[in-house]
């Protein structure tokens, strides 16, 4: 049974190699924008840190700061 | 309306989605591999070589149906100068790239058992190897050319030229004498697919579909993060 599955009447080279290019593919990808998505938010959280208190106040008060400042390290700080 | 699409008014909803949106594509795509691997038939004439088709073709789809979403929204950037839809449009370019690599490649390797080669210079795969030359001359516009005032300009006009490649790979098989089959699935006509392996098409299809709307919310997140921060100096 899992000797069939694995050969697939000899198609199992292309049907396996297909399906794992697909999988590492979207691995590949995930990683890489996940990666791009924490340094960004490393980036914010860094430079938010070193505003002045009214500053910070200002961007608190802005609706998509306050977004992404929730969905930051910075805000459980 | 179209003010519901601004990055301000969105981004509580396309940062909060993603995790959501993992936990249903990983459930989807494990019944869709198990129908498409396990469950699924072989094919009468193809054999098991059939099942390349549950990822070759969704990837294939999803990455026209990408081109042809940034395409319509780079038409309205240049015509109506709705800016909002600047963002959506780059975000979504990544996640079409890849799954045009993914079509081409999986094509390939179909190509071989089938055709007896990995590759032809057949009307349906030269058409889907220009979208990816679109598809990176895209990308490579918007890194090249980021923070000039005229990105928004010329990256809209390089999908909006592009598009007009999208019916020509949808109709290539019917324009040209083509190694390729004609279309077996269309929405105005009675399949040609049994419903054995219509499952896991449809499934693999959402899965994918699924993987893509979260890369393109983690990649508008980004995008949009990384304007927030250029913002922050401006405070």
């Amino acid at each position: 049974m899992i000797n069939e599955i694995i050969s697939m009447n000899g198609y199992g080279i292309y049907v396996w190699s297909a399906f794992a290019f697909t999988l590492i593919s979207f691995t590949a990808l995930y990683t890489v924008i996940k990666v791009q998505l924490i340094k960004e938010k490393i980036k914010f959280d860094a430079k938010y840190l070193t505003l002045s208190s009214d500053k910070k106040k200002a961007a608190r008060a802005q609706e998509t700061y306050k977004g992404i400042l929730a969905s930051n390290s910075v805000s459980k700080i | 309306m179209l003010k519901n699409f601004e990055p301000n008014k969105i981004f509580s909803i396309t940062s909060k989605a993603p995790k959501y949106i993992l936990f249903i594509f990983i459930i989807v795509i494990s019944i869709g591999l198990l129908e498409a691997l396990i469950i699924s038939p072989e094919d009468y004439i193809q054999s098991h070589s059939v099942r390349i088709m549950y990822v070759h073709v969704p990837s294939a789809w999803i990455s026209l149906g990408t081109f042809s979403t940034i395409a319509i929204l780079s038409f309205a950037i240049i015509i109506f100068k709705i800016k909002s839809f600047v963002l959506i449009a780059k975000s979504l370019a990544p996640a079409g790239l890849v799954f045009n690599i993914i079509a081409l490649v999986t094509g390939s390797i179909w190509g071989k058992p089938t055709w007896g080669t990995w590759w032809a210079w057949d009307a349906r795969i030269t058409s889907m190897l220009i979208l990816a030359l679109f598809y990176i001359i895209y990308i490579l516009a918007w890194r090249i050319y980021d923070g000039s005032e005229k990105v928004d300009k010329l990256t809209s006009l390089i999908a909006i030229l592009g598009a007009i490649n999208v019916p020509i790979i949808k109709y290539s098989v019917d324009w040209w004498s083509t190694l390729h089959q004609p279309a077996s699935i269309s929405i105005f006509s009675k399949t040609s697919i049994h419903t054995s392996m219509m499952i896991p098409l449809t499934l693999m299809t959402a899965a994918f579909a699924l993987f893509s709307i979260l890369i393109f919310l983690m990649k508008y997140n980004t995008e949009l993060i990384k304007i927030k921060n250029k913002g922050l100096d401006r405070l």
